[in-house]
């Protein structure tokens, strides 16, 4: 978009900045859209924007992948008017927990671990630390971990499956505007 | 109406929409499969191991049998019990409570340390004092009493 009158500072837009704000439209997209299924127990979803962060750690590297999933916490939160709110840091501490994870669990030997392993250990890495954070924060009392086999069910099955659809959109060849321009 | 469709949005879903693909078995490999039977054995171990016996939710303080308080378990605070010797102090902390002095020779309920679990009990013989912990309800609780 063009702005009405000349800007005084230029900052420059790098095809970079292009591609990660494209994913992370992408996935703040999904984010919005999950916020409309109903949940059993808060804290269990499905989180769909994580294809994208997969997509992205796979086709370019952890550092898109990891600007791909902050931006989508911060903006998606945002959106849905939960910036700041508990749900905002159990977001930011789980996204930030599995992209710890993610950045070791990208060098698992490719001939024989695909996007689905990663996909579950983040998802692991992702309950771990929003639960820790409740514990250590909004609910003072081991009670939460009662409910830790319901959440690690969650992510082993939504991980699971986030994994395969990513594995999937993985799998076919690249269409990809930023790489066709590139 | 795909105009307002980020970029990368419609191109996943354009992708995802796509014909032709290999079967969904085909995108998992042989450390996948490992690394999911692993996954869903942990989860399931996790279940017996966090659900066996109930988290306390609140201490149940008795003097000869009778009932003298229920405290909370979710705010610390100390409470006094006038026993058949002296005066009981217990201790209550989010989760957890405990016999913090107690007037009997041996002091075996203040050695007993912090009660975690449901239905643990802490027994002040010779003061007629008891500690009880109670979980949210009489039926999930996989013991009687818990000793040490």
């Amino acid at each position: 978009m063009a702005p009405m009158t000349p800007s005084t500072i230029e900052l420059p837009v790098t095809a970079d900045d292009y591609r990660i704000a494209r994913y992370a439209a992408a996935a703040i997209a999904l984010t919005v859209a999950e916020t409309a299924l109903p949940s059993p127990l808060p804290g269990i979803k499905p989180g769909l924007a994580n294809i994208i962060v997969l997509v992205v750690l796979a086709r370019y590297g952890w550092r898109d992948a990891a600007w791909v999933s902050l931006l989508r916490v911060v903006a998606g939160s945002l959106v849905i008017g939960q910036f700041l709110a508990p749900g905002f840091f159990l977001a930011l501490a789980g996204a930030l927990c599995s992209l710890a994870v993610l950045a070791l669990a990208q060098y698992l030997p490719p001939r024989f671990f695909g996007p689905v392993s990663a996909s579950v250990l983040a998802a692991f890495a992702h309950i771990g630390g929003q639960i820790v954070l409740a514990r250590l924060w909004l609910v003072p009392h081991d009670g939460v971990f009662y409910l830790l086999p319901l959440f690690a069910t969650a992510a082993l099955v939504f991980g699971a499956i986030n994994g395969l659809v990513a594995a999937r959109l993985l799998d076919l060849p690249a269409v990809a505007p930023a790489e066709a321009a590139a | 109406m795909t105009g307002r469709v980020p970029e990368g949005l419609r191109e996943l879903l354009a992708q995802a929409a796509g014909e032709g693909h290999a079967p969904w078995r085909t995108l998992l490999k042989a450390g996948d499969w490992a690394l999911l039977l692993m996954a869903a054995l942990l989860v399931a171990a996790s279940y017996p191991l966090l659900w066996r016996g109930g988290v306390a939710d609140r201490a149940i303080v008795k003097r000869d049998g009778q009932l003298v308080t229920e405290l909370a378990l979710n705010t610390p605070r100390k409470y006094e019990v006038v026993g058949a010797i002296g005066t009981t102090v217990i201790e209550v902390q989010p989760g957890r409570a405990r016999v913090l002095s107690d007037p009997g020779p041996r002091q075996y309920c203040v050695q007993q340390g912090w009660l975690t679990r449901a239905n643990a009990v802490a027994i002040c013989a010779p003061n007629h004092v008891t500690l009880q912990l109670s979980g949210r309800s009489g039926q999930n609780g996989a013991y009687d009493t818990l000793n040490y």
